[in-house]
């Protein structure tokens, strides 16, 4: 049951609205407008549906776009899924409880769609499936219930991206994401964040992976936002269940990042390895990382690295916890700035101070991250060198 | 090609280096021999120009122009390249990158260096890390492959590396050093002058037996106390060692 380790922050509920105007269904994603077209191009949308498995687009609570171009996929907005499959209750708020806090309450209350993901057994999709959930309207507060299946031996690869309009006021976010990841099913989640500068987020997700089965977990904010905090759990269940927790942050003025990830390894040979890295440049981040060994034969490791540029807070909260002989279990942590050692070494080899900077940044932020499209990636990198501008 | 004179270099206050003279013509490859802490990295440092060592008497002058407070990367520019004995780890830049900023907007094969330093392997790892002794040399040397300085400033190279690989280093250093003498298409009796130059640290000498010098120079407690043959030294430090060694040039 999704347990609330951390303090939900200030955000008042009345402050937002929680009705909004239905949008337009489009057939096809070129239809969409422009101006919201290419916010989800910033979060890794590809508009084209290239190499894509499937694509689900949410605006405010309207869900305005859903195909899936794969046999074995399914991809839909939540209701329509409960509609289709009864036996989704079995799924629906039962790894988090809608008491968990008020932002799930709220979900639970006024619920704004969300999506259904599920990977038939043995399906292995050939491309990753997209989605997008967007805020457009101001001062909107979208609760989105997502639900994603990966049924025995089959291999799934999300890609999410979360955006606003551009010249948002105000909005909140909350996502009650829970995942299943059966027997010896893969599930590759890669989450990229392009909210406003005063949006307020507040995901709240929790997995559970049965015997041999997988997840990876890539969560990537490089834009200002408001507050974010979020704290996904992970409950690794079968014998040899793994879970690969990656995030890159960064955090400018404003910025109030509180990000973390739970692990609990509950099975013997069950493996989990959680990587941070996360750069302040005037704003606040939280790094936590929470390992939990139940039994013995399990292995994890904890790596948070923050590097402060200018000013701002950064904070690793690295947490292990044994519970029996025979867990094996490590971290590492360390938050500071860019070694002059570095810089200098760089500047030796012909760059300048600055562009010695930008490239230790660059470098420092470059987790490879698995099963990345190239284009994704690319479009990352760059993503990336623009954050600097905000740094510096 | 590099002229230092009278140079007095503090660390944290501390006086490191008392009063260095030292000249090296285009073309030649000095040995520079002390015993730990004597300054011999702490001199290259300084002509690279990096913080925390503080001149604070005397000139470094590169190819006529006084360098000693140009910053590091103009340094690098104008021809100086360096091969550090202990590099930073840098996480997420990859060799091939590093390899390529070397070059300095010339177009490099990296792959083809690489495959010269039998370095292929290494160029999508991180920078240095987990790098053995002689996989640094190696990866040093990839980069001033790419870089083409004309003064090579070579900071024990051949400390940590296995036998084997030393042959590797000592061909590439000279390589490096011969670099634009020859034309083949002309015969070899177009064989040009020397232009690349080097200032080789070591203590242990070892080097010597793969690469040539023309001279050898001693630092001693931050003085440079003697100046000839470096085998010439080598042979005297090995049979007195450095103490009896700089009471000669006293």
């Amino acid at each position: 049951m999704f347990e609330l380790d951390n303090k939900p922050g200030d955000v008042n509920l009345e402050d937002y609205e929680t009705d909004a105007e239905n949008h337009n269904y489009a057939e096809e994603l070129s239809e969409i407008e422009a101006a919201d077209a290419e916010q989800f191009l910033n979060v890794g949308v590809d508009i084209q549906e290239i190499r894509r498995s499937g694509t689900f687009i949410q605006k405010d609570s309207s869900v305005v776009h859903c195909k899936t171009c794969q046999d074995g996929i399914e991809m839909m907005g939540i209701s329509q899924a409960m509609e289709q499959h009864g036996w989704l209750e079995n799924y629906i708020w039962k790894n988090v409880s809608p008491d968990a806090d008020k932002f799930t309450s709220r979900t639970k209350e006024k619920p704004h769609e969300g999506y259904f993901i599920r990977s038939l057994p043995g399906m292995k999709a050939s491309h990753p499936v997209q989605s997008c959930l967007y805020i457009a309207k101001n001062k909107f507060s979208q609760h989105v219930h997502n639900v994603v299946i990966a049924e025995e031996g089959s291999e799934l690869h999300i890609i999410t991206g979360c955006a606003t309009a551009p010249h948002l006021d105000s909005g909140l976010h909350v996502g009650v994401s829970e995942f299943y990841v059966k027997k010896g099913a893969k599930l590759m989640f890669t989450m990229i964040h392009d909210w406003g500068e005063n949006v307020n987020v507040r995901p709240r997700t929790v997995t559970r992976v049965e015997e041999g089965g997988v997840i990876v977990s890539n969560y990537i904010s490089l834009r200002p936002v408001g507050s974010l905090q979020m704290y996904p759990t992970t409950y690794l269940e079968g014998e040899g269940a793994v879970a690969r927790f990656n995030s890159v942050l960064v955090a400018g003025k404003g910025s109030h990042l509180d990000v973390g990830s739970k692990i609990v390894l509950g099975a013997p040979g069950t493996r989990a390895e959680i990587i941070s890295r996360g750069i302040t440049s005037g704003g606040t981040i939280i790094a936590r990382g929470n390992l939990i060994g139940k039994v013995a034969g399990i292995k994890a490791h904890l790596e948070c690295k923050g590097l402060i540029l200018n000013d701002g807070l950064m904070r690793a909260i690295p947490e292990l916890s044994g519970y029996v002989p025979g867990v094996e279990m490590s971290h590492e942590a360390a938050v500071g700035k860019i070694d002059q050692r570095e810089i200098e070494y760089l500047m030796a080899r012909g760059l300048d101070e600055d562009e010695a900077v930008s490239t230790i940044v660059r470098g420092f932020l470059n987790v490879d991250i698995e099963g990345l499209p190239a284009n994704l990636k690319e479009k990352l990198d760059k993503a990336i060198s623009e954050s600097q501008k905000d740094m510096m | 090609m590099l002229q230092i004179e009278e140079l007095k270099v503090e660390i944290g206050g501390k006086e490191i280096l008392q009063n260095v003279n030292m000249e090296i013509p285009k073309g030649e490859t000095h040995i520079l021999f002390g015993p730990n802490g004597s300054g011999k990295t702490s001199l290259m440092m300084t002509i690279m120009g990096f913080s925390g060592y503080n001149v604070t008497h005397g000139k470094i002058t590169f190819k006529g122009e006084d360098i000693t407070y140009m910053p590091i990367h103009e340094r690098a520019q104008l021809g100086i390249g360096v091969s550090f004995q202990r590099p930073p780890t840098i996480n997420g830049l990859k060799t091939k990158n590093i390899v390529e900023i070397c070059g300095m907007n010339r177009s490099v094969d990296v792959n083809e260096l690489a495959k010269q330093l039998d370095f292929s392997d290494f160029l999508d790892r991180d920078v240095n890390h987990n790098f053995s002794g002689g996989e640094i040399k190696r990866s040093e040397l990839l980069q001033l492959m790419a870089q083409e300085p004309d003064l090579l400033l070579l900071d024990e190279p051949e400390s940590g590396v296995d036998l084997e690989s030393i042959v590797l280093i000592g061909d590439t250093i000279n390589s490096l050093l011969h670099k634009g003498i020859k034309f083949p298409r002309r015969g070899l009796s177009h064989i040009a002058a020397r232009t690349k130059s080097a200032l080789v640290i070591t203590h242990t000498g070892h080097i010597l037996d793969y690469i040539t010098a023309d001279k050898g120079q001693v630092l001693y407690e931050g003085i440079v106390r003697c100046s000839r043959n470096a085998r010439e030294i080598l042979k005297w430090i090995r049979e007195y060692g450095y103490e009896e060694c700089v009471l000669c040039s006293n």
